[in-house]
């Protein structure tokens, strides 16, 4: 067991698969040489070298694009996009292309790819280096979809995602990099669909992904001192969703709070309050809340950034307003 | 440069060609019968240039194709009933009717694809092409675009990433000279949309008669044969013209009757079948060739309307590699 960040959970998972399968290699801007602008491939050319660490031009259509066709012949590529705004540039090829060509040609096309990018706010970076995309990626039939919120679901979901059949997008957050978790030693490999119940109360299931993890648990611990005991549910995984575990949550407690940065309309809280509503409902005890960002383009400074953010505050406010 | 094909394979090029042609305009003859939905685009007029790739390709090289395909799919030997099938939506289509006329694709037959929005798969034929030279396959991938792609983002990004990394891919733009109903002429800020964006990847601009099986064979052996050297991508800008409109909705009134009529006049396989006669071959076999593609075709259409519709369970089939589309347990 040792102490890790994030952002160094990234290179230890990439590398334990380079390690096992020659198949896998890597594409994107400033990856190699630099070690990723986030620093999170520091190494990785060292230890693989150049055929299997490549330095691209800043071509998302043609990094997706190679890295599917690469897919399609054989190969098991993980592509950067280096944030995830950056996925406005190159969406024909995620979402026309490769969430679309095995459905489209019956089954004959295997594309076993990850692309990984630096997604969500929190960083000061302004309204195109800022966004939660995940919820872009959620709409596509076709493509799992992934956000770790701690070290060790980092080198163990990438290692699921690089051995999943199937084209796995990977949102590192980018607020999280510095965060630091005990990993354990030798080989991890996750299951991609399975949430992490991360704290178990009986009075509300708050359910959350990525950086707002943390934030919920933080909200979790403030509500203790009131009286309020939440479960907190790290999701993980959108693709697959894991309703199983949010649901028995949610049948004990009787209320559900999701928390999201996506911008309101069609975050990805929509869909699990959706489900929960449809199958859940005899069981809720008072109305589903949802702690969204405003529907706003994220804004640069400090003081505007944290307002549209979900803080721990307004967790709070927003579970007690749920339980009436 | 190179060799010219010997007879074998010039009949193999004829046998193409006539077997693209009567394919298509039998479809066509299905889609005012109302037997073939949707839209589809053909290629009557420009089968020389999938014809002599298909016979320059070695049987694991890789075709990527556009929306524009049905050629480049016959082209790559795939059998004609499953892709007239798959035209009709059966489910003995190449596709089990999940792709339709504008993604006709046969892994078994290296035949990768077929994209319908326009430029996306130059960069998967760079990713093809980068998994045989790292996999040192000695494959090729060939991907065939219209004129219209060349100013599209992907084009390039794709062009500049290939001749980056030395990469066996040969792209072959086919000039038709028309982007769907505008003169590409008009919408473009270079006389030649392909030859003349080469310089700017360091490539050799190579201009060929589409129209010309032969011409066009040879300068696909000479990509082909530069790419399995390792001596990296072509571009190839193979001039031609599609007899008809840009798809099933257009009639094509937009091009100028005289140019239409002496596209017509070069029409490439009249004018082959006239050369292979000339240089001595046997009417006898061409006539054969012929026959035999007219009975592939009617066959084909047997095979394909004898087919089931799709069954329900199909819809739901083929998302994900377990083989459904289950996103939740």
């Amino acid at each position: 067991m040792a102490e890790l960040t994030y952002r160094d959970a990234v290179a230890r998972g990439i590398a334990q698969e380079m390690t096992r399968d020659e198949s896998v290699i890597m594409l994107g801007e400033d990856i190699a040489g630099a070690g990723g602008v986030f620093k999170t491939t520091v190494g990785l050319l060292d230890q693989f070298g150049p055929r299997r660490v490549r330095d691209t031009p800043i071509s998302e259509q043609a990094i997706l694009g190679a890295a599917m066709g690469a897919a399609m012949t054989g190969l098991r590529p993980i592509a950067e996009v280096m944030f995830s705004d950056f996925f406005a540039v190159c969406w024909d090829i995620v979402a026309n292309q490769i969430a679309k060509a095995r459905y489209m040609t019956a089954g004959q096309v295997d594309l076993p790819l990850v692309i990984r990018s630096a997604n969500g706010g929190g960083s000061r970076f302004g309204a195109q280096h800022s966004q939660s995309v995940e919820n872009w990626a959620m709409s596509i039939p076709g493509l799992k979809v992934v956000a770790p919120s701690t070290p060790e679901d980092v080198v163990a979901l990438l290692a699921a995602a690089v051995r999943d059949p199937d084209p796995v997008l990977f949102f590192e957050h980018k607020s999280l990099y510095a965060s630091k978790g005990e990993v354990p030693d030798g080989e991890l490999v996750g299951e991609l669909g399975q949430a992490a119940v991360r704290l178990q109360g009986n009075d509300v299931t708050i359910v959350a992904l990525a950086a707002m993890v943390p934030r919920a648990l933080e909200a979790a611990s403030q509500l203790a001192g009131r009286g309020v005991h939440a479960t907190v549910i790290d999701l993980r995984s959108l693709v697959p969703l894991d309703v199983t575990t949010v649901a028995e949550s949610v049948t004990a407690t009787g209320h559900l709070v999701t928390v999201e940065e996506n911008p309101r309309l069609c975050g990805w809280g929509a869909e699990v309050v959706s489900i929960v509503a449809e199958e859940c409902f005899y069981d809720l005890d008072g109305p589903i809340v949802r702690v969204t960002t405003p529907h706003v383009p994220l804004p640069s400074a400090d003081a505007l950034e944290d307002l549209a953010m979900p803080s721990a505050e307004r967790i709070v406010a927003e579970v007690l307003r749920a339980l009436g | 440069m190179t060799e010219p094909p010997d007879i074998d394979q010039r009949l193999t090029m004829f046998e193409l060609m006539t077997d693209m042609r009567l394919f298509e305009k039998r479809a066509y003859d299905l889609f005012l019968q109302g037997l073939v939905k949707g839209t589809s685009h053909l290629s009557l007029g420009q089968e020389a240039i999938a014809a002599a790739f298909g016979a320059a390709m070695s049987e694991n090289d890789w075709t990527f194709a556009t929306y524009r395909g049905h050629a480049h799919t016959l082209a790559r030997r795939v059998p004609m009933g499953p892709v007239m099938a798959e035209l009709l939506g059966r489910d003995n289509g190449l596709m089990r009717g999940k792709g339709g006329s504008m993604h006709l694709t046969s892994v078994p037959h290296h035949m990768m694809g077929s994209y319908a929005i326009v430029g996306a798969h130059l960069p998967i034929a760079v990713g093809a092409a980068l998994s045989a030279s790292y996999r040192s396959s000695g494959q090729v991938a060939v991907c065939f675009f219209g004129d219209g792609t060349t100013n599209i983002g992907a084009f390039h990004e794709a062009l500049n990433l290939a001749a980056v990394w030395q990469l066996p891919v040969v792209f072959v733009c086919e000039n038709n000279l028309y982007m769907e109903y505008t003169a590409i002429g008009s919408v473009t800020a270079v006389a030649r949309p392909a030859a003349d964006r080469a310089g700017s990847y360091g490539l050799e601009p190579v201009v060929v008669d589409g129209n010309d099986a032969d011409a066009v064979y040879a300068v696909a052996v000479a990509a082909m044969s530069r790419a399995r050297a390792g001596d990296g991508p072509s571009l190839i800008e193979a001039v031609t013209y599609r007899h008809g409109g840009h798809s099933r909705a257009d009639p094509g009134k937009y091009r100028p009757d005289d140019e239409v009529a002496a596209w017509l006049e070069r029409d490439p396989i009249v004018s082959y079948r006239a050369r292979l006669i000339a240089e001595g071959v046997d009417v006898a076999l061409i006539e054969q060739i012929e026959a035999e593609a007219k009975a592939a075709v009617d066959a084909a259409v047997a095979e394909a309307t004898a087919g089931a519709e799709p069954s329900a369970d199909l819809l739901e089939m083929h998302v994900f590699a377990d083989g459904g589309s289950s996103w939740r347990n």
